[in-house]
């Protein structure tokens, strides 16, 4: 076998080890919890009936191997088993409507950060002391620092009360409706792929094949762009791809301050409702999703890099 | 680093350092100097801006903004040394012992580490919280708790790893003292540093997660928090903007210091780096 294919195959098992892995995390939850769950959905009004009904619907009255074995099923070929609250709905389906709303505004989220991460961190790599390595550190102390919960409002506050340039929560003006949203939930990420391209642009640049080139007298700016960027942009894209999964988590902030329709926002209405089939379904289609970004992250860096398939 | 930079760095260190006491110290006396109750109703005087008596204006229903702060200072200083305390004794006691006994435990243990940060922080919490009728502070507490040992179980198990071919603890070992003992006796001492260190920080961390959790309004309702008033200001921010403006900005102050003390005490606990 190629080393390639063991890689892969490796690498995939791994993968799928890891989703049945939530799988069993998020079954497990609603077990280990000290508390009863039935009791949190009905509230303690609801008579003995009706409690023994929920529980006999939930499969809460049969051994726990068996309502594992229920679960699993569910997850694999019953749409991840119906909603509490809305009884005619599937879980998937009711994910599955309002998802496309969250890839968007996370696609929206990684591509703003890598727009201001790119060119911040290579001048501040480039540039290295110079005022633009100031202004990239202080960006991403401050992209890092300002917590997501309080940049939302004052960016809303700065350009749709003040400065009336970008529309406010509720108003649906199409795209720009999605660029508040989207650095509200691409800050951290801005900050942190920033210090990344700063850090593996600076790495790059001190190779021994830069010196070659500088040697042979490739000027500055075409063994930055032609060079340097290319290898360093490697571990920047890794780091972008990685948080995709992360943002999801994020998009439940975003998603309320900005009154907008997303899994964050089904998530945290099912919590409310104490819908727990619509919160675990929720909560695993996250992590699955995570899961399997990163295990696409890593499969094309080992298409891309030799080196690392050995490891 | 550049001298112009490491002076900045330990400028903005001592700050950190001094916010984060600051922060402990109100959390256990800010409700006796609050000039207010946080539930006093005074509807003659609600949204008002800063003024004489009330120094950082009132919100909803008039409460006072800075006794509603001081009172949110307790719950975030019990819920992040609560949270912080329980995640570095089971984390570090997991870790220590998953990295100090190797072999197939530390492989579960390293397993299960992946698998509950497969989980974004808040959809775990949100999950948990889920799970409970009416959520209280314990319940927040283990719902954090729920992913925040695990960073400290990684610290304690990589330490762990170095720690286990000290020499050192292969004379206690020679000596023939038991396992646990070892463990105890000579690991856990020295994992003390690099936990401490994490701890800090995540001290911040524990905030940031309360306050996101109570402006999401999963918080223990009855309870003052400056979560909920950062929630209660936002929905009223195209009016009344300073409500939002300064419960976020003592959130963001807390998490930024508390993070730039973890530095310091890196620098001062861990001279590698």
């Amino acid at each position: 076998m190629s080393p390639l294919l063991r890689y892969v195959l490796l690498r995939v098992l791994r993968g799928i080890a890891t989703v049945f892995g939530v799988v069993s995390l998020v079954f497990l939850l609603l077990h280990l919890i000290p508390g009863d769950p039935v009791l949190a959905m009905l509230g303690d009004q609801a008579s003995p009936e009706e409690r023994a009904a929920l529980r006999t619907t939930l499969h809460l009255d049969k051994p726990l191997l068996e309502q594992y074995v229920l679960f699993l099923r569910d997850v694999w070929g019953g749409g991840l088993g119906l909603s509490f609250r809305d009884q005619t709905r599937s879980v998937a389906s009711l994910i599955g409507d309002v998802v496309p709303d969250t890839l968007w505004l996370a696609l929206a989220a990684v591509l703003l950060a890598l727009a201001a991460a790119l060119p911040l961190g290579t001048l501040a790599a480039v540039r290295r002391g110079s005022i633009w390595d100031d202004v990239a550190s202080s960006f991403a102390l401050l992209g890092l620092a300002v917590p997501n919960i309080w940049l939302g409002p004052l960016l809303i506050l700065l350009f749709g009360v003040w400065l009336r340039v970008l529309p406010l929560p509720g108003d649906d003006a199409g795209f720009a409706s999605l660029i508040l949203p989207a650095c509200t939930l691409g800050a951290a990420l801005s900050a942190v792929l920033t210090r990344q391209m700063r850090a593996s642009l600076l790495e790059v640049l001190s190779e021994p094949y830069m010196r070659a080139a500088r040697a042979r007298g490739v000027s500055e700016l075409r063994l930055v762009v032609f060079h340097a960027l290319r290898n360093a942009l490697l571990p920047v894209l890794t780091v972008a791809g990685a948080q995709l999964g992360a943002l999801l988590g994020g998009a439940v902030v975003a998603e309320k301050i900005f009154e907008r329709r997303g899994i964050g926002s089904l998530f945290l209405e099912a919590f409310f409702e104490r819908d727990i089939p619509v919160v675990q379904g929720c909560a695993l289609v996250i992590a699955v999703f995570y899961v399997g970004v990163n295990l696409a992250v890593d499969l094309l860096y080992g298409v891309i890099d030799p080196r690392v398939r050995l490891g | 680093m550049r001298a112009r930079a490491r002076h900045r760095a330990r400028g903005s260190e001592a700050f950190g350092v001094t916010v984060v006491l600051v922060f402990l110290v109100l959390a256990l006396i800010g409700p006796w100097i609050a000039p207010y109750s946080p539930l006093q109703i005074d509807l003659a005087h609600e949204y008002e801006l800063p003024t004489a008596r009330h120094w950082l204006g009132t919100t909803d229903n008039g409460v006072d903004v800075l006794s509603a702060l001081l009172y949110g200072t307790r719950l975030s200083g019990i819920v992040a040394i609560a949270t912080v305390g329980i995640s570095v004794l089971a984390g570090g006691l997991i870790g220590a012992f998953a990295g100090y006994r190797g072999g197939s435990v530390d492989q579960w243990v390293t397993a299960l580490c992946d698998l509950v940060q497969a989980f974004p922080a808040i959809v775990l919490n949100v999950a948990v919280l889920a799970l409970t009728a009416e959520p209280s502070v314990l319940h927040l507490v283990l719902a954090l708790i729920a992913h925040g040992w695990v960073l400290f179980a990684r610290v304690a198990r990589a330490n762990a790893l170095v720690l286990r071919q000290a020499e050192y603890v292969q004379a206690a070992r020679a000596l023939g003292l038991s396992e646990i003992a070892v463990v105890v006796r000579h690991v856990v001492p020295n994992l003390a540093g690099p936990l401490l260190v994490q701890a800090t920080a995540a001290l911040g961390g524990a905030v940031l997660s309360e306050s996101t959790l109570s402006f999401l309004g999963l918080g223990p309702g009855a309870t003052a928090s400056w979560g909920a008033l950062l929630d209660q200001g936002s929905s009223v921010l195209l009016r009344f903007p300073h409500v939002a403006l300064i419960a976020g900005g003592t959130i963001a102050l807390t998490v930024y210091s508390a993070n730039r003390a973890g530095d310091y005490l890196r620098d001062r606990l861990d001279p590698r780096s």
